[in-house]
């Protein structure tokens, strides 16, 4: 019932808000730059709770409301089909379920509207959806069926597609460019 | 009614018992306390005098415990003979964050057997926190003949077949309302089993429950129960479904609707929204899971009388809400995810300015990774647009003194503050200081502040402020807070009405559990855990107070002679028998 520890650093990829509050409109960052930046954010709480993993009962939320969270159809466990999803240049993650769409446009459809304010924003940049897959590869999004493609998505990002170079993308790229032979 | 008025009459031909200092017939002075609904008040007047109680005690038909254990089922009984109407609650409220073990305790079998003897035309039970068999339910549902209305909330230990037996059983039943607990869903077939002939429901709440009940069997049911005024329908109902039910349920007051989802055709939505605007009276709307934000217009006509909005289940934008806010001007309560964000609850300001309870939930309490939801300026704006702001529960990430000085001067009629700074001990992330001035505004300015809750980094200060401020503070939550002892001495000393004490994670030892010696027979209970109170600390105060239970829960692996949690409570039932054997009475 109350989920486990995650261990979660909070060095990892996290955004933290800058001391002003939110600005949604902030400057656009690549993805590694997301990283070096958490390690030179100001931490929050005192050194010993930096790094803390689950506290059992912590928030004070009943566990009603943990398992009718979003997405469950099911009540007693969340859906595996949650994923996070990230766009370069928007400010804050925002998670998906991707049980809920029938079809890649459909999705399209949902992330235009999760992100329509940063995506307009963009400068006419071009934007390329990848996914992390169960192996931990990042794959782009659009090659295999859906039904397939729900079942091994772990996340999504909307990444810019001059940064594609950077990344591992170039992987899937060339798995396609062998695939194609 | 003043004491004095009723001693004034003092021609009573029928009384035979000159002896008495009253010279008021028994009968009459029942009547007359019979009026009195409030347990409080009853308690007052049955310690006017031998008479007063006793009259009291033979014309009380409704009786609140608020510690199962605090009191046995055979005293109850004993003293007041004609109950119809009870209410039962039982664990610590901390169970429902899952600090407290399975088999805790607070059954409620004992409580029925007892019931079954000595009330026989009981009518209605309402349990929170309370563990509950199948065995239990089907008990209660043949030993009352007028058994009217059931009530669970945030209980657990029983499936739907136990919903199946009430729904089988009880005749005259007109509430069933089962709200949050930690039900077995082993189907939803139970809804059918309410006979053909049956027409007397008026409550009827199962949105906590999962599994797909039969439509049609709901559909006859609130077809035929014209009296039918609270209707709270779980997730599998659909919009389509919903829509029909409403068109024979014109007269319901409260509506949870189902999934509030599904592609619906034009021809749909529209009769959709016809059915919910020919609801006059309906005052109460939840549910509204997965509500797309298209499908909200639907229920702009309900809007405009709504007094309770709760949309703590439907993960809205603050896009959304603003345009659902704009059709809701007399809103006296609020609940809605952080998933609304400031900009939402500036809508709130806006829009609804006979607010008085507001409650945020956090959407992902669990996730760090992902930081939306609310901040201070959300709290802030709300409190400039709502003046009349009494309630609240606040779920944020990050939180400043000064905003929290701004609130309680925009709002200075507080009876419950409740704060959750969701990251543990994090100070004002502006100042980086400790919450201590925030709480310390509260406390000064709300002067009538029942209940509090605190958080983010604070210090004994905090409770010194409470200690000489909160004088009508009856709860107080406190987790990793405080510096030392004296922060709870502060506390134990100075609230003078406080009733209940929940403690947990923070530095306080024996010297400030012993503080309160004195105090624990006025409260309800304590709870303290993960704290520095040892287990000859609880020892003593066992010792030194017989009529408090003293119970410690050991967690496995842990020091010998540390208390690792602490449950106090004063009990005129003695220490209790049924405790498990992780839970010790000293």
């Amino acid at each position: 019932m109350a989920k486990e520890g995650l261990g979660l650093e909070i060095t990892e990829l996290r955004l933290g808000l800058p001391g002003g509050g939110t600005e949604k409109n902030e400057k656009k960052r690549v993805f590694s730059e997301i990283s070096e930046e958490e390690e030179n954010e100001k931490s929050n709480g005192p050194p010993e709770l930096q790094s803390k993993s689950q506290v059992v009962g912590w928030p004070p939320v009943c566990s009603y409301r943990k398992k009718n969270s979003f997405g469950d159809k099911d009540g007693s466990k969340t859906s595996k089909f949650y994923v996070k999803v990230s766009m370069d240049g928007a400010p804050f993650l925002r998670k998906i379920d991707l049980a809920l769409h029938k079809g890649y446009s459909d999705l399209a459809k949902a992330l235009e509207k999760l992100f329509g304010e940063a995506l307009r924003d963009a400068e006419s940049c071009e934007f390329v959806p990848i996914y992390e897959d169960k192996d931990g590869d990042w794959m782009l999004a659009g090659d295999v069926p859906w039904e397939m493609f729900i079942e091994s998505c772990k996340r999504l990002r909307i990444m810019k597609k001059a940064d594609a170079k950077g990344f591992g993308v170039l992987q899937s790229r060339e798995a396609l460019n062998g695939t194609l032979k | 009614m003043e004491p004095s008025e009723l001693k004034r009459s003092k021609d009573s031909p029928n009384s035979d018992e000159s002896t008495r200092r009253s010279s008021f017939p028994d009968e009459v002075l029942e009547r007359v306390l019979s009026l009195l609904k409030t347990h409080r008040d009853r308690s007052s007047v049955s310690l006017v005098c031998k008479d007063w109680y006793n009259a009291e005690r033979w014309s009380r038909t409704h009786v609140f415990i608020g510690n199962c254990y605090s009191v046995s089922p055979e005293i109850v009984a004993r003293r007041f003979p004609k109950i119809r109407s009870v209410t039962l609650k039982g664990k610590p409220r901390f169970s429902d964050f899952n600090l407290v073990p399975e088999n805790w305790g607070a059954d409620i079998h004992a409580w029925l057997v007892v019931f079954a003897a000595k009330y026989p035309f009981l009518e209605e039970l309402r349990l929170k926190r309370m563990a509950i068999s199948d065995e239990s339910l089907e008990f209660l549902a043949v030993s009352f003949p007028n058994f009217k209305a059931l009530s669970l909330l945030s209980c657990d230990g029983f499936s739907t077949n136990g919903l199946a037996a009430i729904a089988t059983h009880c005749k005259n039943l007109t509430e069933l309302d089962i709200q949050e607990n930690g039900i077995d869903d082993k189907g939803g077939s139970w809804l059918s089993c309410f006979p053909e002939s049956f027409t007397s429901l008026e409550v009827l709440n199962f949105a906590n429950l999962s599994s797909d009940i039969n439509f049609d069997a709901l559909e006859r049911l609130v077809g035929r129960c014209k009296s039918m005024r609270v209707l709270k329908l779980n997730r599998s109902v659909s919009l389509e479904q919903l829509q029909r039910l409403l068109v024979n349920a014109p007269q319901l007051a409260e509506l949870g609707t189902g999934s509030f989802s599904e592609e619906l055709t034009f021809r749909q939505y529209v009769e959709l929204e016809s059915a919910l605007s020919n609801c006059k009276n309906m005052h109460t709307l939840s549910g509204l899971w997965d509500a797309k934000g298209i499908y909200l217009p639907a229920l702009y006509p309900v809007c405009t009388h709504l007094t309770f909005l709760n949309l703590s289940y439907a993960a809205l934008r603050s896009d959304e809400l603003a345009k659902l806010l704009a059709h809701c001007p007399r809103l006296k309560r609020l609940w809605v995810l952080d998933t609304v964000e400031d900009k939402g609850l500036e809508a709130v300001g806006l829009n609804c300015p006979l607010l008085e309870e507001l409650r945020v939930f956090p959407a992902d309490p669990f996730d760090e990774e992902i930081i939306h939801g609310v901040t201070e300026a959300g709290f802030v704006a709300v409190s400039f647009g709502c003046p009349r702001l009494h309630y609240v529960l606040y779920f944020c990430r990050q939180m400043t003194n000064a905003a929290v000085a701004t609130i309680v001067q925009n709002c200075p009629d507080f009876t419950h503050f409740r704060l959750c700074i969701m990251n543990p001990g994090q100070p004002d992330y502006i100042t980086n200081e400790p919450m201590d001035e925030a709480f310390g505004a509260v406390v000064k300015t709300c002067t009538k502040l029942q209940r509090l809750s605190v958080s983010g980094r604070l210090t004994d200060l905090t409770f010194e402020y409470i200690g000489r401020y909160a004088k009508n503070l009856e709860t107080l939550s406190v987790a990793f807070a405080g510096s030392s002892d004296w922060g709870m001495q502060c506390v134990m000393g100075g609230c003078s009405k406080l009733r209940k004490l929940e403690i947990r994670d923070c530095p306080f030892g024996n010297a400030a559990l012993l503080s309160g010696l004195e105090k624990y027979e006025s409260m309800r209970s304590l709870w303290m855990s993960a704290c520095n109170v040892t287990m000859n600390g609880c020892r003593l105060l066992a010792r030194e107070m017989p009529r408090l239970n003293v119970e410690v829960m050991k967690e496995d692996g842990s020091d010998d002679s540390q208390a690792d949690k602490v449950y106090v409570y004063r009990s005129i039932a003695g220490p209790r028998r049924d405790a498990p054997p992780s839970v010790l009475t000293l």
